[in-house]
């Protein structure tokens, strides 16, 4: 679909990432994300009570995600669940059991029901809406060969320094939101802690050789418009790509090097970067 | 008089146009657009040229405005709808709002607001019309449609469960007696379709599904009934049809769990792929499969141009696509056999080459993971949705693109993960390029790499030896050949849907859609 890509970095607060069970390759059992509680307008405490009962009472055939096992069916794809409002279709099945399908009652009393009805609609609507879903955990790769990279082949050191301006930068983020930061510096993120943007600039070239400096504000095939240090806007025609305008964007390296990493080598960094406390 | 008693003189004239009352005469459907831009793309074929050359590039430096109308208030609206110009008349929409305006000078005529619902905004790309009728996709998973000459309701059918968050967008496609829709949507694992109706009543005519059943052909392509059930395939933009063939051809969208495929090992049929299905019956006669077990959200729902060409010296069909994925496809539109693969952007990294029928092979290095894999594209593609023009004069296929790199995360690690399950974290680009492509070899014979910004953008080309696109605010007029720019105009913001270009009493005109606004142009004979 045709969405502009989510920068969901800099959204993920670090407190969230701790309650979740965040090594690659388990088996993780996805439980929905504060944002997603919130989004689904459900109480919270209820979410939290109906997590550990469904777990508890239902869980062993409806696999404790409620995404189905083979006994019993996914309850976040359910139809039944999809469609209610306020419990008025689940209860009653959750009440009665479902005992031609194989579906004991469980003997949970009103206020238990209501808190699995929150817990079932907090999950479909965490399934349902990708802007609340959590990261897992970026930090796998060597910190030492990831330094070897940053002083080498990299060409970070060129304009980076580990004691310099990226002194105890592992402190500051965890190992994703560090991931998205160093290897898009220009991605929309911003607020309290987000790296000072150096803007981009340029130099256009007049007729008469002239030669006109500052920080780009528009770049077209027809106008190029910027600001000079003392503050002062210009803007001109372009015709044909003239004026000549060279535009030195400091994130450029980054960008070049989109070409060149291997996946290895970016998560080399990011546990290197991470390492720097 | 009043504005409203000046609205009703000029909808009797429409309507006593054609001898039968019908204010689109079916035959305009098969025919090159000129006085009328009677569906999505102009025509069946779907190559978004027209036959008009009074604007050309000898004068194209004079073309000017006409007149400009906004139909929004300042309410977000946005017009991503390809308006349709039917006996002097424009029909366009956005989420939950119809238009119709006269061509003449943007005067709204009508504007019909649809019930208030729940239902996602993202856009609507338009409306489909059958003779006095109009048909569109309401937000909450319905069709509507309304009388054309008056804006009013006739009827609204559910085509979709409203619940399972659907995003009902698409232009309806008149074949026959048969109003064909995609939906879109892939949030939540939902069944993907393509349907049929009836335009006189809205009831279903037939039914296909994107993905197989127990049984099917296909089905192996999937580790079981319930993941294929769940794998989605949207087709969310209209395609093309062959009247001659009889074929309708479509794109379908990503599979689902769009990030995470642990739980859909196999080839993942019918998703991602060009399908031909027979508008009468429904079934598909064969399919061609452009991003086997797609794990990037590169839908093949962008547009599919239908071309009579010449391959080694002889006539064929063809049809072709430069799709999301950054692969340009060339395919024999009567068998679905393939002729040509070649990857357009050369930024791309997520394959091990092609196989013997020219499909990418997927690099499971690059599947999305839980601690990132940079992909070039991103998940808004090589190319997007956005209107593709192909000029039979230059033999050029023109697509925007974007050379876009993201990290691709997973999410749900879960032997059954749902939804998404998994994002994508922009990584940077490498630029944007205006591309032509030469449809027999999918060799690119020129392009325009954009100062800024760019990527996917709208395009139309004309008999005038004229290419229109935008760049960020400007409206710009290539020379299709060469790539040398001719003339351009700074409107408000980018273009949000794919330009048309009509006549009216002899007078060339051109449309554009800007947010909640449309700017007519046209060149003005020079003064006496």
């Amino acid at each position: 679909m045709f969405r502009t890509t989510v920068f969901l970095a800099g959204v993920v607060a670090l407190p969230l990432l701790a309650q979740l069970p965040s090594t690659p390759g388990t088996k993780a059992t996805i439980e929905a994300s504060p944002a997603a509680i919130a989004g689904s307008k459900q109480d919270p405490d209820a979410v939290a009570r109906g997590s550990v009962l469904f777990k508890e009472k239902c869980g062993g055939c409806h696999g404790m995600t409620a995404k189905g096992t083979n006994k019993a069916p996914d309850l976040v794809r359910s139809l039944l669940v999809l469609d209610d409002e306020k419990g008025l279709l689940i209860s009653p099945v959750i009440r009665n059991g479902r005992p031609a399908k194989g579906m004991p009652k469980v003997g949970l009393s009103e206020p238990q029901i209501g808190d699995i009805v929150a817990w079932l609609h907090a999950q479909t609507f965490a399934a349902d809406h990708r802007n609340t879903y959590l990261f897992l955990d970026a930090l796998t790769g060597d910190a030492k060969k990831g330094e070897a990279y940053f002083n080498g082949a990299g060409g970070c050191a060129k304009c980076h320094s580990a004691s310099g301006d990226l002194k105890g930068i592992g402190g500051k983020f965890d190992a994703h939101d560090l991931q998205g930061r160093w290897l898009q510096p220009r991605a929309g993120r911003g607020g309290r802690g987000a790296a000072a943007k150096a803007p981009i600039t340029a130099t256009v070239t007049l007729a008469d050789g002239k030669k006109v400096e500052g920080v780009l504000e528009r770049y077209d095939d027809f106008t190029v418009s910027l600001k000079d240090a003392s503050g002062e806007y210009h803007s001109y025609s372009r015709n044909n790509g003239l004026p000549k305008v060279e535009v030195k964007d400091p994130a450029k390296a980054h960008t070049e090097l989109l070409r060149k990493y291997t996946d290895e080598d970016i998560h080399n960094v990011t546990a290197y970067l991470s390492s720097l406390k | 008089m009043t504005m409203r008693t000046l609205i009703f003189p000029t909808l009797l004239a429409l309507g006593a146009s054609f001898a039968n009352g019908q204010l689109l005469d079916p035959k305009k459907l098969t025919q090159q657009p000129t006085d009328t831009w009677p569906t999505y793309n102009g025509d069946y074929s779907a190559r978004r040229f027209s036959t008009l050359k009074q604007i050309n590039s000898g004068n194209v430096n004079g073309l000017s405005l006409a007149w400009v109308n906004r139909y929004g208030s300042g309410n977000g609206i946005t017009i991503k709808s390809t308006p349709l110009l039917v006996n002097g008349v424009l029909y366009f929409t956005a989420p939950n709002h119809v238009w119709a305006a006269d061509a003449h000078n943007g005067r709204e005529l009508w504007h019909y607001q649809y019930r208030q619902n729940t239902g996602s905004t993202i856009g609507n790309r338009g409306v489909g019309i059958y003779g006095n009728w109009l048909f569109f996709e309401a937000p909450d998973s319905h069709l509507v449609s309304l009388d054309a000459r008056t804006g009013k309701e006739r009827w609204s059918v559910e085509i979709a469960d409203p619940k399972l968050d659907y995003t009902s967008t698409v232009a309806p496609m008149i074949i026959g007696n048969h109003v064909i829709l995609g939906i879109g949507g892939d949030h939540i694992d939902n069944p993907g379709f393509v349907q049929s109706r009836d335009p006189e009543t809205g009831a279903l005519q037939w039914k296909w599904y994107t993905t197989p059943r127990n049984g099917e052909p296909g089905i192996e392509t999937w580790p079981d009934e319930y993941a294929s059930a769940h794998g989605t395939g949207q087709a969310w933009i209209p395609g093309a049809y062959d009247p001659e063939l009889n074929l309708y051809y479509v794109g379908t969208g990503n599979p689902n769990p769009v990030m995470a495929e642990q739980s859909r090992k196999g080839d993942n049929l019918y998703t991602c792929s060009i399908v031909a299905i027979n508008p009468d019956t429904g079934k598909m006669v064969w399919y061609y499969q452009v991003s086997p077990h797609e794990v990037h959200d590169w839908d093949a729902s962008v547009p599919i141009i239908l071309i009579d060409g010449v391959i080694n010296g002889k006539p064929r069909k063809l049809l072709a696509q430069a799709s999301r994925n950054g692969y340009y496809f060339l395919l024999d539109r009567k068998t679905g056999e393939h002729i040509v693969t070649k990857p357009f952007i050369d930024t791309l990294n997520w394959t091990k080459g092609l196989n013997a029928k020219g499909q990418p092979i997927p690099d499971p290095a690059k599947y999305p993971a839980p601690d990132g894999r940079l992909v070039s594209p991103a998940s808004g593609g090589a190319t997007n949705w956005p209107a593709q023009t192909f000029s039979p004069e230059t033999g050029l296929l023109y697509v925007g693109t974007s050379r876009s790199y993201s990290m691709y995360y997973v999410t749900d690690t879960d032997d059954h993960p749902e939804g998404w399950a998994g994002l994508d974290a922009q990584a940077g680009t490498d630029g944007s390029a205006l591309i032509a492509i030469d449809y027999k070899t999918g060799n690119i014979t020129w392009k325009h790499e954009w100062p800024a910004g760019g990527g996917p953008s709208h395009m139309l080309s004309t008999a005038g030896n004229l290419l229109f696109t935008s760049n960020g605010s400007n409206f710009i007029a290539f020379e299709p050949k060469t790539g040398k720019i001719l003339w351009h105009a700074g409107l408000t913001g980018p273009m949000t849907a794919g330009p048309i270009s009509y006549e009216l009493e002899g007078k060339q005109y051109l449309t554009a859609a800007v947010g909640d606004m449309l700017y007519t142009f046209t060149v003005n004979p020079p003064n006496k």
